[in-house]
C-alpha cells in the first residue's frame, strides 16, 4: 500500500503537499469539535446529575481535566516533532513544533485557573505548592520558554533546533506530572479515569468528560492545521506555489 | 431535565462564580485563540499580496 512506503510520508513532509493536506482537513476538524463539544456540554450541564460530594460544583470537571490533557498531549506532540526534525531534517516539523506551542500554553494556562476555581471552594485555598500543581505550572513556563526562545532568534532553522531541545528535554516533565498525584502526597486527587481501572465516576459524568476532552482534540488539530498553513505561506513566500496561491485568493 | 429554573442553571448550587468563572475563560481563551489565527492568515495574505504587486 501506497501509505506504507517512506516516500509517501516525504512527499507530505514537503511544505507545499503539507499545505494542501492541512487545507482539506482543518474545516472537518473543526465541525466534528464544535458538534462534540456541543454534546459534551448538554450532557455535562443538562443530563449529569449533582455530585454526591461536590453538588455543583464539581462541573469544572468538564474543561479542567480535558484542558490539562491536552496541555499535555501537545507538549508531547511538540517533542514527537521535533525529535523527527532533529533526526530527518524536514522544514515542516519546526513550523508543527511552533504552531502547537501556543494552544499548549493555552490549555496549560486554563487547567491552572480552572483548577484555581476548583481548589478554592473544595480545598479552601486558590494554590497549594504541592507536586501536580507545581509541575503544571513547570510545563505552562515551558511552554513559554519555547514561545520566547523560539521567536527571538532570526534565523528560523535555527531557531526550530534550539525550540527542539527544549521540547524534547521538557517533555520529561510530563510523566511527573501524570504520576505526580502516585508520587507523592498531594492534596490533588488521583486519576479519575485510567486504563487500569474502570473509572471512579458515574456513566454520563463520564461521557460528558471523554466529549469534551475529544471536542478539544479535534480543536487542537483544526487551529493547529489552520495555523501552520500560515507559517507555510510566510516561510515559503519566495515560491512561484505561494505567490499563485496568493493571487488566485485575490 | 435536572434544572427547575434558569436562575437554578446560573446559580449552580452557589458554585456559580466557581463554574462559569472557568467555563467563560474557556470560552474567552479559545475565541481570542481562533480570532488571532484569522487574522494572522488574513494579514499575511494582505502583506505577500502588496509584495507581489511591488514586484510586477
Amino acid at each position: 500500500m501506497n501509505i506504507l512506503r517512506a516516500n509517501f510520508w516525504f512527499h507530505y513532509a514537503g511544505p507545499q503537499a503539507f499545505y494542501g493536506l492541512a487545507g482539506r482537513l482543518w474545516p472537518w476538524c473543526a465541525a466534528l469539535a464544535a458538534v462534540l463539544g456541543l454534546w459534551g456540554l448538554w450532557l455535562g450541564f443538562m443530563v449529569a446529575p449533582a455530585d454526591a460530594q461536590q453538588g455543583e460544583g464539581y462541573r469544572i470537571i468538564f474543561v479542567h481535566v480535558p484542558a490539562s490533557w491536552m496541555s499535555m498531549v501537545i507538549y508531547l506532540a511538540m517533542a514527537f516533532w521535533s525529535v523527527l526534525g532533529l533526526t530527518f531534517n524536514t522544514r515542516i516539523s519546526g513550523m508543527m513544533t511552533r504552531a502547537l506551542a501556543p494552544t499548549g500554553a493555552m490549555f496549560a494556562f486554563l487547567s491552572l485557573w480552572t483548577g484555581a476555581l476548583w481548589g478554592k471552594p473544595m480545598w479552601g485555598t486558590w494554590w497549594v505548592w504541592d507536586a501536580r500543581l507545581t509541575s503544571e505550572l513547570i510545563l505552562f513556563f515551558l511552554y513559554l520558554g519555547y514561545i520566547a526562545l523560539t521567536s527571538a532568534i532570526d534565523d528560523q532553522r535555527r531557531g526550530d533546533r534550539a525550540g527542539a531541545l527544549i521540547a524534547i528535554v521538557g517533555a520529561i516533565n510530563v510523566p511527573i506530572i501524570y504520576f505526580s498525584v502516585k508520587w507523592w502526597n498531594t492534596l490533588h486527587q488521583g486519576a479519575s479515569v485510567s486504563l487500569t481501572k474502570s473509572p471512579s465516576m458515574a456513566q454520563v459524568m463520564l461521557w460528558g468528560m471523554l466529549l469534551m476532552a475529544l471536542c478539544f482534540w479535534f480543536y487542537t488539530i483544526a487551529l493547529v492545521l489552520y495555523r501552520v498553513r500560515t507559517t507555510i505561506l510566510q516561510r515559503e513566500s519566495h515560491t512561484a506555489w505561494v505567490q499563485a496561491t496568493v493571487q488566485e485568493a485575490a | 431535565m435536572i434544572w427547575e429554573s434558569w436562575s437554578q442553571f446560573w446559580e449552580m448550587g452557589g458554585y456559580g462564580l466557581y463554574v462559569w468563572g472557568s467555563m467563560g475563560v474557556t470560552a474567552a481563551c479559545l475565541v481570542i485563540e481562533v480570532w488571532q489565527a484569522r487574522l494572522a492568515n488574513r494579514q499575511l495574505f494582505i502583506q505577500l499580496r502588496k509584495e507581489d504587486e511591488g514586484n510586477l
